[in-house]
């Protein structure tokens, strides 16, 4: 095993170096900056023939640092360089008003509503499975199974066939895309859950008999507490597939608002830095999202009085 | 209790319309008329009985129920307007099967054989109950087969369109799922036994890995489908991107599972890093490796299906869904959907029996 950061502060000897902020940070770092050069030179190489051949319509003569210029600033690129990309998205986020649609914050708006209301209502849907099947033999033995089959069904062949017959019964907007998300990001709620309401061992389910407890203090008292941690690991986990499953159940539906729906505008017209800026916005809300579980959690830790 | 219950609403039947439409009674279909009070006879009995011989008489009335209503189905004056007496035999039957279903998943029977085929056999009970229900439910009361077809209706779909289905199911399954899914995990696994030997990159990688299979990876789609065209390379990559950084991130995990005994073992052999990535770190970090294949079983296909949303040549499993969605052609959805959810379903099984055949030393399944 070598053992690379202790070569690395023999060699420099500096303090900095042992930082426990540098240690951590450092690789991180230098990943991302070899990404964003390998981004760069893909973006010139991919973009090359067909700068080229812009130039050759024109005939006008052309040199190298042009050429890499023209790679750099494509009207439409097959790879637009990382500077394109932020551009574009720091332009279509404060460019235009909130409400516009041209505006960045209005398709992630429209997306993060239904991803939030997908969430809740998978949430709501996941805990009270597992409450269920925690507190019943006959459904751990027969829902059990067929909950953990329909994951390996691909639940998002399920997206247009849900928008068509929502929209038949009379359903448009919001509630069919939250749909898609609730039955995506069910399964690891549930899953998690029944894991932490039978975390207890069986001396503290003994202890709560002998103080003959009935079913609904066990569960507030020891059942609960126990699964907290549980809830929000898989919280995390349901959170971004409940992002996923709003974007994708916009694509099939002809959407005309969210991210899906700018992926796929961006498709049909080519417009490749669109769908660059489109796929950042979902990066972004996706880190925001977790962040915010993971935020909720250690709030609730804190006043649940663990030491982190 | 419960089996009397159904007995006295199978009794009921007899006298109830069958129908809204005026139809003959079941006094009049003789056939039926047997099936009937054969179901309220084993309900009846049952619900004497007692004990193991309960739940198989419970079982045999809950065919003859079942059967009966089905048969009834036929006919075009009850398909559609079934009323309360048909509704009272669904019940009935419903009733019965339950009552099974918990008699069943109270025993404890004590072989181990035994006990497998119980557990597999309750879901195998409750599922069929799940089917029935909703092919009663939509025929008999008539649903529109552009809202929600009867599974029937469905299957006799796939079975009459098996070429169809099995050239969407090559287009799709064997060309982009199967070769992005070696594609990803193998590039995912080499990466990390890579960033594993350095552990600067590993330090970097493992937040990056974790970062971005956070991420709404199917997005890149579009731009998959403009680099690659319509055919298969490009869904191939998609699931490729999206099954790479799950394998990432639990290779990485299980490659430091191992303990620092048995490195320092390794190490007291004089065993180089070859050796020990293969007699230790690789046979350590399976049950991790399996976690991301099964994982990545299910995000492969769907990044698949994903992905032909965005333009395919004319075939595959998400082009059909999405074309005969359009087409208002429901029933040629559900067959594509089954066979989305058969094809999910074997994999995924595939890839379970593979991690019990080679990580069977591991604790989970030393019971």
């Amino acid at each position: 095993m070598t053992n690379s950061a202790l070569a690395l502060s023999a060699s420099g000897g500096g303090t900095l170096r042992q930082h426990p902020l540098f240690v951590r940070y450092a690789p991180i770092a230098t990943i991302v900056l070899a990404l964003i050069v390998i981004w760069y030179i893909a973006a010139v190489l991919m973009n090359l023939s067909l700068v080229r051949d812009g130039f050759e319509r024109e005939e006008t003569p052309y040199t190298v640092s042009e050429l890499i210029e023209g790679t750099m600033s494509a009207e439409r690129p097959l790879l637009p360089a990382p500077h394109q990309v932020i551009s574009a998205f720091v332009d279509s986020v404060f460019g235009y008003a909130p409400t516009a649609p041209r505006s960045l914050v209005y398709h992630s708006a429209v997306t993060l509503s239904a991803t939030l209301l997908g969430f809740l209502l998978g949430a709501l849907l996941g805990i009270g499975l597992a409450l269920m099947i925690v507190h019943s033999r006959v459904l751990e033995k027969s829902l059990l199974p067929w909950i953990i089959c329909s994951q390996m069904v691909p639940i998002l062949a399920l997206a247009p066939i849900f928008v068509v017959v929502l929209g038949a019964i009379g359903l448009q907007g919001l509630l069919p895309k939250s749909i898609i998300s609730a039955y995506l990001c069910f399964f690891p709620i549930t899953i998690g859950m029944v894991k932490g309401f039978t975390a207890p061992d069986p001396m503290q389910l003994d202890l709560m008999r002998t103080w003959s407890a009935t079913p609904r203090q066990v569960l507030s008292k020891l059942r609960w507490p126990s699964a907290v941690p549980f809830l929000f690991a898989s919280l995390k986990v349901a959170i971004t597939i409940s992002l996923i499953g709003a974007i994708v159940a916009e694509l099939p539906t002809g959407a005309e608002a969210g991210i899906g729906a700018r992926l796929l505008a961006g498709s049909y017209y080519g417009q490749t830095i669109q769908i660059w800026a489109a796929l950042l916005a979902a990066a972004v809300l996706a880190s925001g999202l977790i962040g915010l579980v993971d935020l909720t959690e250690r709030g609730v830790a804190r006043q649940m009085g663990t030491r982190s | 209790m419960g089996f009397i219950l159904a007995a006295a609403a199978m009794l009921l039947a007899l006298v109830l319309p069958l129908s809204g439409e005026i139809v003959p009674g079941l006094q009049a279909r003789p056939s039926l008329l047997v099936l009937t009070l054969a179901a309220a006879l084993l309900f009846a009995v049952a619900g004497w009985a007692g004990g193991m011989w309960a739940t198989s008489l419970g079982a045999a009335g809950v065919l003859c129920a079942a059967a009966t209503t089905l048969a009834l189905l036929r006919d075009t004056n009850i398909n559609g307007s079934a009323s309360v007496g048909f509704w009272t035999i669904v019940l009935a039957a419903w009733l019965g099967a339950i009552l099974c279903v918990v008699a069943l998943a109270s025993m404890r029977p004590r072989h181990d054989t035994s006990r497998r085929t119980l557990n597999l056999a309750i879901p195998l009970l409750f599922g069929a109950v799940v089917f029935y229900l909703w092919e009663v439910l939509v025929r008999g009361f008539g649903v529109p087969s552009v809202i929600l077809p009867a599974p029937s209706a469905a299957a006799v779909r796939f079975a009459s369109s098996l070429p169809t289905l099995g050239e969407d199911f090559v287009q799709t399954f064997i060309r982009g799922v199967l070769i992005g899914y070696a594609i990803g995990c193998g590039a995912g696994l080499l990466v990390a036994i890579v960033a594993q030997r350095y552990a600067f990159l590993g330090r970097g990688l493992l937040p990056l890995g974790n970062f971005f299979s956070a991420l709404p990876l199917v997005g890149v789609a579009p731009i998959m489908v403009m680099w690659f065209g319509f055919d298969w390379p490009s869904k191939a990559a998609v699931v490729a991107l999206v099954t790479f950084f799950p394998m990432l991130v639990n290779t990485l995990a299980g490659l430091s599972a191992a303990g620092h005994m048995e490195r320092d073992l390794m190490r007291s052999y004089g065993a180089d890093h070859r050796q020990t990535l293969t007699k230790l770190y690789l046979p350590a970090a399976l049950p991790f490796i399996f976690n991301a294949l099964k994982i990545n079983a299910t995000l492969a296909l769907i990044g698949a299906i994903v992905a032909e949303f965005f333009g395919t040549p004319t075939q595959g499993i998400g082009f059909r869904i999405s074309t005969e969605a359009g087409r208002m052609a429901i029933d040629m959805v559900w067959a594509e959907i089954a066979l989305a959810a058969i094809a999910g379903m074997a994999f995924y099984g595939l890839v379970a029996l593979a991690e019990r055949a080679t990580t069977f030393w591991h604790p989970s399944y030393r019971t």
